[in-house]
């Protein structure tokens, strides 16, 4: 228990850590958010209102650094991250209450379905190792390889067109208002579906590979052939004491992927229009939306942090070695 | 011979197929009788562990038993032909009437389970209708059996001593109260003291059970003290087998003589100690006739040329009235030239 205790402080720490350097480097690096946007006006403003610009966006060149560091720590614990610039003048905090659910739907649901089925087939195939299964790693290793963004592309221009079931782009047909009813939902699995195919399919095949190396690694163990030697069924072999086992470092290899979500499928979010955090963060990069790229950065942050701690956790609750007698 | 539990016949392991393949295991003869102890010796790569594993039918591939038999007699039943059972019949054997105590004390309890759950889950495999609580007082009622106390359950592999995993494995190997234990050098990776504890306590549960043990070691004093009957394998063959008293007192095949001379006697004259000088055959690359005559001080040409017959030594029939024992003295077997075989038909 005492171990968990110092691992949340040790997450909280790099949180601080993380937040702090959140502030700071909109601040060092160059360029001028607010004339950016003065620019965008035309020069219809006067210096109050530009002022007022950058009191707003917390960049006061009045206040002074420390200052400015505790109204931000202020505002962020009211769960207040400024406003955003590209979508002026609405805050950051519903910028990305738009934009989180769409990644965490696609990203999310294909990371963990590609876990669960990857894994399944690498037990399968590194238990009955030497079958025809074996056939299917070079396949995997070769997929694997694949960028995901790249088999995108290729899916978008081999699939989609005018005629086509698959749309290009989007999360759903234009026209459509979100309601939970029959057509949205419909129009959301349809665009949803190729994007999540394309992180499926080179998600995948890295857990079977991963997987099935260490089942055929596991197999050879000692308790292995004790379980054999029992007379327990084959399936309670595989399941129980070889499966168990392997799983045990894809463990922490599946948090972090957890942990990479909400940024780390940027490239697909681009490729298919993906109204999620990524393509609003390719977007900020673009317009020079800090407030927005730091939002965005923040949730990056600390969802590898939370993550990396729910590895913790799990390894804890997998592992009995690492648990530390009190 | 009626009391035999456990009868292996011509039974042959070779790793790989065709003609690459490693023959571990030759034309191997050896009968297990009911209650005993049967020590089976060699130095390391003798195919003592194959023989084992190979009988279990828990060969890892490349291992394949090539041939022979091995036929096992429940009580009162007609015998069985382990290599010839189904898969399902094959499972329900294991553990119920074989079990078997391996080589590695470390590593054969797996890591992430309970103590409880791994004496259980074989309890459960064999008899799925029990309940729960009777198959953990029976888990209980095991560790006692091996002396270690009934909280120790809840513990994981990792919080026991290497001793007390090896006295959880015993105990394991005893839970459905088979007729034949097996024992790969299951005191190997222990201190001596432990190993002497386990093996003390091993013989006591032996008494109170009265199921058969095959042990396996590469430690021949071991066995003198713990075994009733002792055969030595040599490049896969037994080479001799006999009462560990006898063998003791008079190994008839030289290469036993060179095993028992490599350690001292606690009692009794001082020896030189001699060892074997050479070292164990290339399963590969083995010699023609007996494997054992580019090592062997009394080698005759004829050892070079012919393989000798594993079979009762002709001059310890003549003499065999005289001796004393609960077994007649035909049991004694050698295979070496230097002890012609009777042949009854003679």
């Amino acid at each position: 228990m005492s171990y968990l205790l110092k691992r949340i402080a040790f997450y909280l720490f790099t949180a601080w850590a993380a937040i702090t350097i959140n502030f700071f480097i909109p601040r060092v690096i160059p360029g001028d958010p607010v004339q950016a946007l003065i620019t965008r006006s035309r020069g219809q403003m006067t210096s109050d209102a530009v002022q007022s610009l950058y009191v707003l966006f917390g960049l006061d060149k009045d206040a002074s650094l420390v200052e400015q560091y505790f109204t931000y720590l202020g505002q962020l614990l009211r769960g207040d991250l400024g406003l955003s610039f590209t979508y002026f003048p609405s805050p950051v905090s519903q910028v990305l209450g738009d934009g989180l659910p769409w990644t965490l739907g696609l990203v999310g649901i294909t990371t963990v379905l590609g876990f669960l089925i990857g894994t399944a087939l690498g037990t399968g195939i590194g238990w009955r190792r030497g079958s025809w299964a074996d056939a299917l790693i070079p396949v995997t290793t070769f997929v694997s390889s694949i960028p995901y963004f790249w088999l995108g592309l290729i899916a978008i221009a081999l699939l989609t067109g005018p005629d086509s079931f698959f749309p290009a782009s989007g999360a759903y047909d234009n026209g459509l208002v979100p309601n939970p009813d029959l057509e949205f939902v419909g129009s959301v699995l349809r665009h949803g579906l190729l994007p999540a195919f394309t992180i499926l399919i080179s998600s995948m095949a890295g857990w079977i590979l991963s997987m099935r190396n260490m089942m055929v690694t596991v197999a050879s163990e000692d308790y292995v052939t004790v379980a054999h030697a029992k007379g327990l069924s084959d399936r309670r072999v595989m399941v129980s004491y070889a499966a168990r086992n392997a799983l045990l470092p894809n463990v922490s290899g599946f948090a972090l992927s957890l942990g990479f979500i909400v940024g780390g499928t940027l490239l697909v979010e681009i490729v298919f229009s993906y109204p999620g955090l990524g393509l609003q963060l390719f977007q900020a990069v673009g317009a020079k939306d800090y407030p927005l790229m730091q939002g965005i950065f923040l949730i990056i942050t600390l969802s590898v942090l939370l993550a990396n701690f729910l590895a913790d956790v799990a390894y804890l609750a997998l592992d009995p070695r690492t648990r530390r007698e009190g | 011979m009626t009391d035999a539990v456990l009868e292996v016949r011509g039974l042959n392991v070779d790793y790989g197929l065709g003609d690459d393949a490693v023959h571990a295991v030759r034309d191997v003869d050896l009968t297990l009788h009911r209650g005993e102890v049967l020590g089976l010796a060699g130095e390391s790569g003798s195919g003592k562990s194959t023989l084992a594993y190979g009988l279990t039918r828990l060969l890892p591939p490349p291992g394949v038993i090539a041939g022979g038999e091995v036929l096992y007699h429940p009580d009162g039943g007609d015998p069985v032909d382990v290599l010839r059972m189904t898969l399902p019949e094959l499972r329900r054997f294991r553990w119920a009437e074989t079990a078997i105590v391996f080589q590695g004390a470390m590593n054969s309890l797996n890591p992430v389970h309970r103590i409880s759950t791994q004496l259980t889950d074989v309890i459960k495999a064999h008899d799925p209708r029990g309940s729960s609580a009777a198959r953990l007082a029976r888990a209980r009622e095991l560790l006692r059996l091996v002396g270690i106390s009934a909280d120790r359950l809840d513990s994981y592999p990792h919080q026991l001593s290497g001793g007390m995993r090896q006295r959880v494995m015993i105990g394991m190997a005893l839970a459905l109260e088979p007729k034949v234990v097996i024992m790969d050098e299951p005191t190997t990776a222990l201190d001596v003291v432990v190993q002497r504890q386990i093996l003390r306590q091993l013989v006591e549960l032996r008494e109170r059970l009265g199921f058969s043990v095959v042990f396996i070691t590469h430690d021949l004093s071991l066995l003198v003290e713990f075994s009733d009957r002792i055969a030595i394998m040599y490049g896969g063959r037994i080479v001799e087998q006999a009462d560990s008293a006898d063998l003791y007192r008079d190994p008839l095949h030289p290469y036993s003589h060179g095993l028992l001379n490599s350690f001292p006697a606690l009692r009794g004259p001082k020896r030189e100690l001699t060892g074997i000088p050479g070292s164990p055959p290339d399963l590969r690359a083995m010699p023609a006739g007996c494997s054992f005559h580019p090592r062997c001080p009394r080698a005759l040409e004829r050892c070079g040329a012919e393989v000798p017959v594993l079979g009762n030594p002709a001059e310890k029939r003549d003499t065999a009235h005289v001796a004393v024992g609960r077994r007649s003295p035909t049991d004694r077997t050698v295979a070496c030239w230097l002890h012609p075989v009777h042949h009854d038909g003679l």
